[in-house]
């Protein structure tokens, strides 16, 4: 295992590199390859600037989060897009790190309202496949010079460079949070709900359903956050809003509830699971028509339809074939070229690695697009160590 | 602002290529009379002036497409052109250059309110894709100075910002998809309805670029719901320092406005003198806008008005009303013109850290004695966005030329900061040879390999953003090769 301590250390590191590198923070989000030399930034750590006035923090790739967490909440600030944690999904253990974070561009709930991490991200300093120390953006919130490869870096699964350094913007945290919840709804009545909040200005920062599965009713969690007055004043106007779907309960607080939400707790008993962007008025027709007839399983929606989580266990599995892995691949298979026709992408998540070796993890890119990232690979990697395989 | 010089092969090329156009495009969407090219000789940046080759005004994705083939076959450069708004020189042709407008890409070709997206051509001006929403109560957020007239296409590449990007970001956290067409001809979908496109950030990546990967020709934009209502105040104090120190504790308060907006003397008494918009007479003003309900927004403005009671006003007024909003908003909003009424000026919006603010003032009032060049600050103070304008006469020698020294120092100060040469408006020819303040060669070998990925031969918009010298080798071995 390589395990350097700073950027120069990545740097030298990556030079003298003889074959594949397997890259990764607190290793918890299953994004390494299995192959290649294991290459450890959790020693690239610590916070080496944090500036509440400006709502600005630099941290080493290899910082945890839970010590990014600490740090911005004594001053009562956070991450705008409450990054999901992934270990009670994957039944990983270890340190979440905020360069796993970036390298897979992690958001939570609040992305509806407050942006992804690619949106909060505004540095980073990064080792490339040559072993050269580069940056780009920086500590200021607006910045425009020259190309964006900050937003590149996020979510490049560490195929384009080793991150040494990023740098975010903050948010205050609230005040109070409120949720506002609706039950029994059908899907495509659940959705519209959320569409509703969502278009009203009552600035909804989570908007998550259950759809109904066997005796359990639906249930419509719809968040608001801010001022406790203002919060209070906001579910208020909310249910009169949402009159037309029924009688919406609304309470403070429920905090934990949106770390359900955010993490798929839910799914943890799943053996796989799919994560889905897509229009949300397209999933009812997606859910009900498309997937459900043939393929037994269950579904979780957050940033009000926008973000699906299809989840199967083992006894889901069998009924749609009798070896899981070959019902994992038609599953994939019918959710993958669904998106390729609505517009969307499908992710693998979590499965069984002979799952994950058979079928393309990620929703294959159109050709021109597939074109465009091998080359971006080459000019950043060219002799292809980092992270191989886990892009295409 | 040096220029490449104008290759001679291309030029004499002029009449085949004229003719290849004519036959993918409608006679009228090609423009090569020498009278008629001058209305594209330059952008927002008016210093700098070159006819083009000939103009071209596709109206469809099929035609940028026809039109980019050809000239990649003939190996012509490509400066794209939203609205001509760009104060960087963005647009800035060379004279063996093909401008390609967009200004017949207009449509709006899909609105959807479930879904809270609007998908329209990108000739379409900023503040008429508001336009096109806002009767059902929704509105598209980045709002540049130039609204009314910038394109949509140019807000993408320049991924331009506005005064409420506080709270609502600036372009690039609100594009959802693009069609885009490479140098080559090559027509791609990226994003959609959906948010986070797949594999890399493309969206990302081609935002800010600057025209130099591709022509954007359609966009889903995300759009929101309007607030309730929203309201400012006004706030003067004695001197900068306090102003930042006041802004800091009001962003640390945990309210988040949606605009802190900040002038100095000189404005103030400049738009003064032609909005009157009864400003008082201090040193530093702020303005910062809230939004909600009634109920909410005196909540907000409550809290900040205790907090800069704290730092001892010089006054402290509320908009009560729609009528005293608009009154404490109006000085701001015409800042701009206002300065060119009285003056020729040179605009930088260089980026700091806001605890920077206090030190870079008074860096920029010092070097406003050492160059003996008026400057007037008005700019957003909430996210560090600086807008110094630097007042010259464009009439007497030298007095550009001194403003220029005096600009590259104020931007070089902003890197040294921490900040960045510019926060909204691009790199264009304005800051493409202060790169190398802010980037280590390496940094900015690796941007020009992203080119290198999309445009090979370097056709597209090729002497801006980078570094003459540095693109230099790429630029004239595409010619070689062509």
């Amino acid at each position: 295992m390589i395990e350097p301590t700073t950027e120069q250390e990545i740097a030298q590191a990556v030079r003298d590199a003889a074959g594949p590198l397997s890259i990764r923070g607190g290793g918890t989000r299953g994004m390494a390859p299995a192959s290649g030399e294991v290459f450890s930034l959790a020693r690239v750590s610590g916070i080496s600037l944090y500036e509440p006035g400006a709502l600005t923090i630099v941290a080493g790739a290899g910082t945890p989060m839970s010590e990014i967490d600490a740090a911005l909440q004594s001053e009562g600030q956070m991450l705008p897009f409450e990054p999901m944690d992934h270990r009670v999904l994957l039944g990983t253990s270890g340190e979440p790190t905020i360069g796993g974070v970036v390298g897979a561009n992690v958001s939570g709930p609040r992305r509806l309202r407050a942006g992804g991490c690619r949106d909060s991200l505004i540095g980073v300093r990064f080792v490339d496949g040559r072993g050269e120390v580069l940056k780009n953006g920086g500590r200021v919130m607006k910045n425009v010079t020259g190309y964006d490869l900050v937003k590149l870096m996020s979510g490049s699964y560490g195929t384009l460079g080793v991150l040494s350094e990023v740098s975010f913007k903050l948010l205050p945290k609230p005040d109070a949070t409120g949720v506002l919840t609706l039950t029994g709804l059908p899907l495509a009545d659940g959705i519209a709900a959320m569409s509703a909040a969502l278009g009203s200005p009552y600035e909804v920062t989570g908007a998550a359903m259950t759809p109904a599965k066997g005796d359990a009713e639906s249930i419509v969690r719809l968040r608001l956050e801010g001022f406790e007055s203002s919060v209070s004043y906001r579910g208020e106007q909310l249910k009169k809003t949402l009159a037309q779907f029924g009688t919406a309960d609304f309470a403070l607080g429920g905090e934990d509830d949106w770390r359900a939400v955010r993490d798929v707790e839910a799914f943890a008993s799943k053996t796989c699971v799919w994560r889905l962007a897509i229009k949300a008025s397209d999933v009812p027709a997606m859910l009900e028509d498309g997937i459900w007839p043939k393929f037994p399983c269950d579904a979780l929606l957050d940033w009000g339809g926008g973000l699906v989580w299809i989840g199967c266990d083992d006894a889901e599995l069998g009924k749609i074939a009798q070896d899981p892995v070959a019902a994992g691949a038609l599953l994939h298979t019918h959710l993958q070229d669904h998106m390729k026709t609505i517009g969307g992408h499908a992710t693998l998540l979590k499965a069984p690695d002979a799952l994950k070796v058979r079928v393309p993890v990620f929703q294959p890119e159109a050709a021109p697009l597939a074109a465009l990232a091998n080359g971006l690979r080459t000019q950043f990697d060219p002799r292809g160590i980092l992270n191989p395989g886990v892009m295409g | 602002m040096e220029m490449p010089t104008p290759n001679p092969r291309i030029l004499a090329l002029k009449s085949r290529l004229v003719q290849r156009l004519r036959e993918v495009l409608p006679h009228d969407a090609v423009i090569d009379d020498e009278m008629q090219t001058r209305v594209y000789e330059c952008d927002a940046l008016t210093a700098y002036k070159c006819p083009p080759l000939c103009a071209v005004l596709p109206s469809s994705t099929e035609e940028v497409s026809a039109v980019l083939k050809i000239c990649h076959q003939e190996g012509v450069p490509v400066v794209p052109r939203g609205s001509g708004t760009s104060l960087a020189g963005g647009a800035l042709p060379t004279a063996d250059s093909v401008i390609l407008g967009v200004a017949r890409l207009n449509d709006v070709i899909e609105t959807d309110y479930d879904n809270r997206f609007i998908k329209v051509q990108t000739g379409r001006t900023n503040l008429s894709v508001t336009g096109a929403v806002e009767s059902d109560g929704f509105f598209y957020a980045p709002d540049p100075s130039s609204q009314l007239a910038c394109a949509i296409a140019g807000n993408i590449a320049m991924n331009s910002g506005g005064a409420h990007c506080l709270k609502y970001g600036v372009t690039t956290n609100n594009l959802l998809g693009v069609t885009m067409v490479t140098m080559d001809g090559t027509v791609i979908e990226i994003g959609g309805a959906h948010m986070d496109s797949a594999g890399y950030d493309w969206l990302g990546l081609i935002c800010g670029s600057e025209g130099q990967l591709g022509v954007v020709t359609e966009a889903t934009l995300r759009i929101l719901p309007k607030p309730e209502g929203a309201r400012p105040v006004l706030i003067g104090y004695k001197s900068a320092e306090i102003a930042g120190a006041c802004v800091s504790d009001i962003i640390k308060a945990g309210v988040l406005p949606v605009a802190i907006e900040y002038m100095d003397r000189k404005v103030i008494e400049v738009v003064e003198s032609y909005a009157k918009a009864g400003y008082p007479d201090c040193e530093a003003l702020l303005i910062v806008e809230v939004e909600g309900s009634p109920a909410e927004i005196d909540e907000q403005l409550g809290l900040i008005k205790q907090i800069a009671a704290k730092h001892d006003p010089v006054e402290l007024r509320e908009a009560k009303d729609a009528e005293e909003a608009g009154r404490i908003w109006l000085g701001r909003k015409s800042a701009f013109g206002a300065m060119g009424q009285i003056n020729d000026y040179m605009c930088l919006d260089g980026t700091i850290p806001v605890s920077s603010l206090p030190y870079v003032l008074r860096r920029i009032g010092e070097l406003s004695e050492e160059f003996g060049l008026e400057v007037g600050n008005v700019f957003h103070a909430g996210d560090g966005n600086m807008h110094p304008l630097i007042l010259f006469d464009a009439n007497k020698p030298g007095d550009l030329e001194t403003s220029e020294e005096m600009g590259a120092e104020i931007l070089k100060l902003c890197v040294e900061v921490g900040g960045c040469l510019t926060g909204e408006h691009g790199v264009g020819i304005e800051k493409r040879d202060l790169m190398n303040v802010q980037f280590a060669p390496g940094d900015l070998e690796i941007q020009m390999r992203v080119k290198d990925v999309f445009d090979p031969a370097w056709l597209l918009n090729p002497a801006k953003v980078f570094p003459l010298e540095s693109s230099a080798s790429r630029r004239m071995q595409a010619d070689a090769a062509a």
